[in-house]
């Protein structure tokens, strides 16, 4: 399979199970994601590959090498830890070393493989620091520089960003990314940033209570959610209980048209449709009408709630610089009918 | 109106503290000072002339030199060995789930709770000679050993009594440590030992370090285990004295030994404390 093989892996601390059953191939140079809500397994499947916890069954295997069992020191891999975990007592430029004195890599090499590794991260000025003196983002580039300097053959990143602020944040994701892909190191983020997931990944592992729920390309994920959680954890969703007619869903009097491959005449469906695929016209010249009820300004977009007899709607627009409609105003929401999907109410695929 | 109190409130506030500092300690202490430079004559006691005899005497005669001499030794040792046991029990300690943490912190804990004269009294019913130390060495064909009222008496008890003092600041300094540093250390290749010997214990030093100041200085001037378990004849410092005052009634000579133990003692701890300064000024800023 993959370069990094995870085969049925599960942990249960006493009757529950943290991780159940989780299988993934990451090939090697990929930028994979594990996506979920707090609690639903993922940093435990993450200390799992590190070896910081024992799995209860499944296999690990590393470039066809049985990990499963082996010691974190054995392993070598390199992770960057959510609270950074630099050595407080070392400058920045002994934390970086440290990983090359562990494998007895002579001085000078060693010198030399330490500032290469601080030039990546653009922190060479700073190698006579003590973490203590370096502000959150640079601490967090020591941490990734610490483990990258070892050339893992995986690294691995638990909430890399989480303890940054949103600035910060934001340009941290591209210059990891960046330094992934001119590394090429096969790398494994944990995050429950679900747009931080999307920017970054190659493939995006959404999980949810232990399980794998999905795994897709970011754009993948994003158009076509294989569960309702999926739909509404990654990106926002609408969602609009009806029933079936030829061509679209009947609710609130209107029939909306939408896509709905599979579904009986008549049967309980609902119509999910994302915020940004929908416009807005003048009162009569869309699928429905409403009435807007609040606006947000977002920069980027305008958000609208827009309350309609098939229930709220969110509708987001693009800035073009003119002030759009205002709070109170009466709108029509217009959609093609290929940008809107029904499905069963337990279970809608849809985008 | 406002103002002057501002300025004499301070003064009112640590003046009962400052009061009672002064009466039971600075008053004694410059008495004491004052009585070491007294002549002490057998016949007549305390005379109202000064010498700087006495200091000359602890100085130049080999058996206080070798009671301080041994002092010095016991207190070091005794911190030694509180350093190597208590540090790795805190590092045990911190590492333990509830709720032994709380059993065992309590264990390390409670023998505060109970005099040292009635613990120096366990210790010498344990080590005398028909004490159950001895027992077991007889039933293992090792026959009788001297403890009680040896120098491994006092250091065994010493060490039993000091060790929470060193047990506590350690399993403190290694509370604030990140449990995350450790692991780091693991995955970037260190085996447990080297991961405890490079990244946690340099991190513990001032816990350590400020652990031993004060199993020194409360060794270097233990009173009651010197007493009880070395016997008459093996004198620390804090014997020396009480035997000058109450059994020779040489007060004076007492007092001289009281203030150079103070003194040593003093110097001792302050260069330490220097070392211990240096270092977390170096390591945590």
């Amino acid at each position: 399979m993959g370069f990094l093989t995870l085969d049925g892996l599960t942990k249960r601390y006493g009757e529950a199970a943290a991780v159940s059953d989780v299988s993934l191939g990451v090939a090697k140079g990929e930028f994979i994601s594990l996506l979920g809500p707090s609690g639903c397994g993922k940093t435990t499947t993450l200390q799992m590959i590190a070896g910081l916890v024992e799995p209860s069954a499944g296999r690990i295997t590393l470039d066809g090498r049985d990990i499963t069992h082996e010691k974190p020191d054995r392993r070598g891999l390199g992770i960057v830890f959510q609270s950074y975990a630099l050595f407080p007592h070392m400058t920045v430029a002994q934390n970086v070393s440290f990983g090359l004195e562990m494998r007895k890599v002579p001085r000078a090499e060693r010198d030399t493989r330490v500032k290469q590794a601080l030039a990546l991260v653009q922190l060479a000025a700073l190698a006579d620091r003590y973490p203590r003196q370096l502000s959150g983002g640079q601490r967090q580039r020591v941490a990734v520089a610490r483990a990258l300097v070892i050339d893992p053959p995986v690294l691995l990143l638990d909430e890399p960003l989480s303890n940054l602020d949103a600035k910060l944040r934001e340009e941290m994701q591209f210059e990891l990314r960046g330094i992934q892909r001119r590394v090429g190191t096969t790398t494994i983020m944990v995050t429950h940033d679900q747009s931080e997931a999307l920017s970054m990944s190659d493939r995006v592992v959404v999980m949810e209570q232990g399980r794998i729920m999905q795994v897709d390309a970011p754009y993948r994920l994003y158009e076509s959610p294989a569960t309702p959680f999926i739909s509404t954890f990654v990106g926002k969703m609408n969602r609009l209980p009806g029933v079936w007619r030829q061509g679209g869903i009947e609710a609130g009097g209107r029939l909306l048209p939408c896509d709905g491959a599979g579904l009986a005449e008549g049967a309980a469906a609902v119509l999910a449709i994302r915020p940004e695929k929908i416009g807005l016209t003048a009162p009569g010249g869309g699928v429905i009408d409403g009435c807007i009820k609040a606006r947000f300004f977002l920069g980027s977009a305008w958000f609208f709630t827009v309350e309609t007899s098939a229930g709220l709607v969110g509708v987001s627009l693009p800035n073009a610089g003119a002030e759009p409609a205002c709070e109170g105003e009466a709108v029509g929401l217009a959609w093609s009918s290929a940008s809107a999907k029904a499905g069963r109410p337990e279970g809608v695929l849809s985008a | 109106m406002s103002s002057a109190r501002a300025g004499t409130t301070p003064w009112l506030l640590a003046a009962p503290g400052a009061l009672l500092f002064t009466a039971l300690v600075l008053v004694p202490l410059v008495l004491t000072f004052v009585l070491s430079f007294h002549v002490y004559d057998t016949a007549s006691g305390v005379k109202d002339e000064t010498t700087l005899a006495h200091y000359a005497t602890i100085l130049t005669d080999s058996y206080f030199l070798n009671i301080f001499w041994r002092t010095l030794r016991l207190a070091a040792l005794t911190t030694m060995l509180c350093a190597t046991i208590g540090a790795p029990e805190a590092y045990i300690l911190s590492r333990m789930g509830e709720p032994w943490r709380s059993i065992f912190l309590l264990a390390i804990i409670g023998p505060l709770l109970v005099s040292v004269v009635v613990r120096a009294f366990g210790w010498s019913m344990l080590l005398g000679p028909t004490g159950l130390v001895n027992e077991v060495f007889r039933a293992l064909g090792l026959g009788t050993v001297k403890i009680l009222y040896t120098e491994t008496a006092i250091v065994i008890a010493l060490v039993h009594v000091m060790l929470p003092f060193m047990v506590i600041p350690v399993w403190t300094s290694l509370q604030k440590l990140d449990p995350m540093v450790e692991a780091a250390a693991w995955t970037l290749g260190a085996s447990r030992f080297t991961a405890l010997r490079r990244v946690v214990l340099p991190q513990v030093t001032t816990g350590l370090l400020s652990g031993s100041l004060v199993v020194f200085g409360l060794s270097a001037s233990a009173f009651a285990i010197p007493a009880l378990l070395g016997g008459r004849r093996l004198k620390m410092a804090a014997t020396l004295v009480y035997d000058e005052y109450m059994h020779e009634l040489n007060w004076p000579l007492g007092a001289a030994i009281a203030i150079l133990v103070l003194v040593i003692n003093l110097v001792i701890m302050l260069a330490y404390q220097r070392v211990v300064e240096a270092r977390a000024r170096r390591t945590l800023g």
